[in-house]
Formats: C-alpha cells, structure tokens, sequence
C-alpha cells in the first residue's frame, strides 16, 4: 500500500491555534504522525533578564489566557517559597476559589469545542452559555473574565466580601443543575460514544511512559494529581483524583466533564472554610535560591523551575506547560486510528498551543 | 532548595535515568540553566506518587551530551528544546529537528545566551 504524507494543521477548524502535524496514512489509516512547534513561540522565559521578579507574574499569566490564574498561583508560590514568605490562610483558600473556577471554565470550553469538533453543535452551545456564568463571576470578582491579576507574592490583591461568595455559590449550583441537565447527552448519546469510545486509547504503560498530564494520563487510569500536593488551601479540603481507566477519547473527556462538578464542589468547600484575615503578607527583598514549585492546572500538571541570586531579576524561569508533556503520548495515540477520527484525538488533549508556545 | 537530587555525571547518566525508568518514575520534564563560564545545569526532574526526584547534570556548553530520548522517548521535545535554545547538542536523540523545532533558518543568536552563535540548521 502506497503511503501517503498528510499535514494536519497548523490551520485547522478543530484548532484556534497553529500545531502542525505531518501525518504518515496508508488507505486513509495514520501509521506515524511528526509534530512541528514553532509557529508562535513567544520566548516568556527570557523575559525574565529583563522584567523583575514582580513584573513577572503579569508575563507568566500570559504564558496561557485559560489557565493564567494557575501559572501566576504557580509562579508566586515559587518565589514566596524561596524568600520564605508566609502567606495568609485566607489568600490560599482565595487563591483556591479562583483556580478551581478556571479549572471549571477552562473544562466548559474544552466540552463544548470537543463536542463542536465531532460535528455537535447544539451541545457546544451549552456548555459555551453555562461557561459564561463562570466567566462572569470572574469579572465580578476580578474585574476581568479571563487574565484575572489576583496573584501577587505573598498573597492576592482581591478580596470577597459576604455578598460576593453568596452570589458565587448560588451561581455555581446553577451552572452545575444545567451541567447535570445536560449530562447525558455528552456522557451517552450514540453519536457521542460512536466516535469517542475506543477511538486514541493510550494505556497505562504508555501514558506512565510518554509523561503524560493531567486528564490524559488519569483518563488512562492513572491517579497522578498535583492538587494531592496539598498546596494553597488544599490540606483542608476533602479532594481525590478523578480516574477513569479506559484510556480513549470517552474516558478523558469523562474525566473532565466530572472533574468540572468537582471544581464545584471545590469552590463551595473553599468558600464554606474561608478563614477571616489578610489576604497578603508583606514582601522584601530580592529571592535567592532555587525552588521547583508544582500545581495542577486544567490540563495537567505545571511545573515551575526558578532560580534567583538575591537580584531582582531571576537567573531562571523555566515553565513545563502539560499541553508540552501531552504531545508525545499524542504521537501514541494517532498510529493505527481513521485519518477522519485525528481532529477528535488531538482535541482530546486539549491542547493549548499558548502554553505549549510559551 | 531541591529535595532529593542525585549528581550525576556524562558518563552516568544514561544509567541513572534507566534505573529512574526501572523504579516506575514518570520522566516531568528537565530544566537547561546557563551558568557562565560555557557551563550549564541540566536538572532532570521524575514522578513517582507526586514526590519529585532530580538529577543535576552541569556540562561544557561545547559538549555533546547523551540523550535520554531513547530511555524515555518523552526526552525528545525538551531536548530539541534545549538545542534551540541553548545551543547543546544532544548526542542519539531519536527525532533531531537541526534546531528548527522553534527557530528558524535565518535566526544566528541562540536565544537563551546572548553574543553565542547558532549552529547551522540541518538541511
């Protein structure tokens, strides 16, 4: 069978953003897939030779607009670790609440582009609308719907008062009543499982193997979750992993679609253990030393490696992005599938190029 | 600062990385810092139950070092990362892209240490 080179991207319908990959098919079947990067790497990382230490939490936030609370979280936690900084209980379960409503709109938006990329397009729409409730909270609560800029070493700069986190929970128990009305449409329906069930299966020995993140590697049975670190406010709330052991495209959106009732969940137990008191200590000085930091983004895991000698610009910012860590179990994925199921296995990862491109 | 890191050398590293492999650790990610003098700290970082391990590796810039890539086929992004950036050659990495993965042809300054020139990109 003659072999065909099919390139897939960097312009594609599934994909706002540009990945290219050089996909290798006999008779319409992928036998090998290449990726390519490049297209929009925006070198964040050297930022820091010119932007200080506190000036970077604004480029880190950057580094991805769905997740940017969790990079600056991520970031700051880093540096407050460093300059032993002891932040305020209340600013952890704050910085709790925000993080865990990303992970809810950042879910939303994947379940309605996964449902729009397998041809869906009423279901896209909803989960797009009960999103808007998050993203409004958001704006409320911050001023902005998606880089939010609560984060500051040592704490954050937004509090919420009585009113406000009453409001939060009554809009979130409304976006989970219309998650759970639509719930059966995505987690049964035959068109659904059609083309995701059995479609991209990574197993466990190949997720471990290829360093995958995040719902890709617990959609594969693996309860690997950075959230079990316990930082922020995470000693104190009752939280485990979300794992479902099938490995294909079902199983990991089956992970995000109950891991978004379970941010829910997490907002409300935050909310209910809000402690009274500060929301920021104090900050002096210039960070000296060097700290791995870890937090659990919406697409997986995050790790930061910073390095700073006592100057107020760092020696090093080096940010591991999951969407980075999700390519090469990608590459497992694709060999052997339909050339008509690779949008819905590439969709699956939910790639972020922004991240990716850092 | 860095809990549980093992120095490991040129010569060892490939085996340390096998052993990391053979304990069921799952490859994070590693991070290239440029350290002057032409030297750079590479520190491998591995999972195993959400507790890190790390191997720092320091190497003359000018120097190839081995690859990973075939221990944990996973290497091979952040290691074609590091060519681009750094200007370290990776010595068996299973998908060599010449310095292309981020930069292009016409690019002479390797990003992450200035007044270095770039090698030339694989045709």
């Amino acid at each position: 069978m003659a072999r065909t080179i099919i390139p897939f991207g960097p312009q594609h319908p599934v994909l706002p953003e540009p990945l290219h990959v050089k996909l290798v098919v006999e008779d319409e079947i992928v036998q090998e897939a290449i990726p390519a990067l490049g297209y929009v790497h925006r070198g964040l990382e050297k930022l820091a030779e010119i932007r200080d230490y506190h000036q970077m939490i604004q480029v880190v936030e950057r580094v991805c607009g769905i997740c940017s609370n969790i990079h600056s979280m991520c970031y700051c936690q880093g540096i407050e670790e460093i300059m032993g900084i002891e932040v305020p209980r209340r600013a952890e379960y704050l910085r709790t609440i925000w993080s865990e409503l990303h992970r809810m709109h950042s879910h939303l938006l994947w379940l309605g582009l996964f449902a729009d990329a397998f041809g869906f397009e009423a279901l896209f729409m909803q989960f797009w609308r009960i999103r808007e409730r998050i993203m409004d909270i958001n704006e409320a609560t911050t001023g902005s719907r998606v880089i939010t800029s609560v984060n500051v070493v040592g704490g954050v700069r937004q509090d919420l008062t009585p009113e406000m986190c009453s409001w939060i929970l009554s809009e979130v128990d409304t976006a989970v009543k219309e998650i759970k009305e639509i719930q059966n449409t995505i987690l049964s329906d035959y068109t659904v499982c059609a083309r995701t069930k059995g479609v991209g299966v990574l197993t466990k020995e190949q997720a471990y193997d290829f360093g995958a993140a995040g719902p890709t590697l617990r959609g594969s049975g693996v309860a690997s979750d950075m959230r079990l670190l316990k930082y922020a406010a995470f000693d104190k709330i009752d939280f485990e992993p979300i794992v479902e052991p099938d490995g294909d495209c079902y199983a990991r959106s089956t992970v995000r679609f109950r891991e978004t009732l379970q941010s829910a969940d997490l907002v409300k137990q935050a909310i209910a253990g809000l402690p009274q008191g500060d929301i920021a200590a104090p900050c002096k000085g210039n960070p000296e030393g060097e700290i791995i930091t870890r937090v659990e983004q919406p697409r997986g895991e995050c790790l930061y490696y910073i390095k700073g000698s006592g100057k107020k610009f760092l020696d090093r910012v080096r940010i591991r992005t999951p969407t980075f860590a999700n390519i090469p179990p990608l590459l497992a994925m694709l060999p052997n599938c339909e050339l008509a199921d690779v949008p819905v296995i590439i969709l699956s990862i939910d790639p972020c190029i922004s991240c990716t491109e850092r | 600062m860095i809990e549980n890191q093992i120095d490991v050398t040129l010569e060892s590293l490939v085996g340390e990385v096998s052993k990391m492999k053979s304990d069921g650790q799952r490859m994070v990610t590693f991070s290239c810092t440029n350290i002057g003098d032409g030297k750079a700290d590479i520190i491998y970082h591995f999972d195993k139950n959400e507790v890190l391990t790390n191997l720092r590796l320091t190497v003359d810039m000018d120097k190839p070092v081995p690859s990973i890539s075939g221990v944990y086929f996973a290497a091979l992004l952040i290691e074609n990362e590091i060519q681009d950036q750094f200007d370290i050659k990776f010595e068996g990495l299973v998908l060599d892209f010449g310095r292309k993965l981020y930069l292009d042809d016409e690019v002479t300054i390797i990003p992450m240490c200035n007044n270095t020139k770039a090698m030339k990109p694989k045709k």
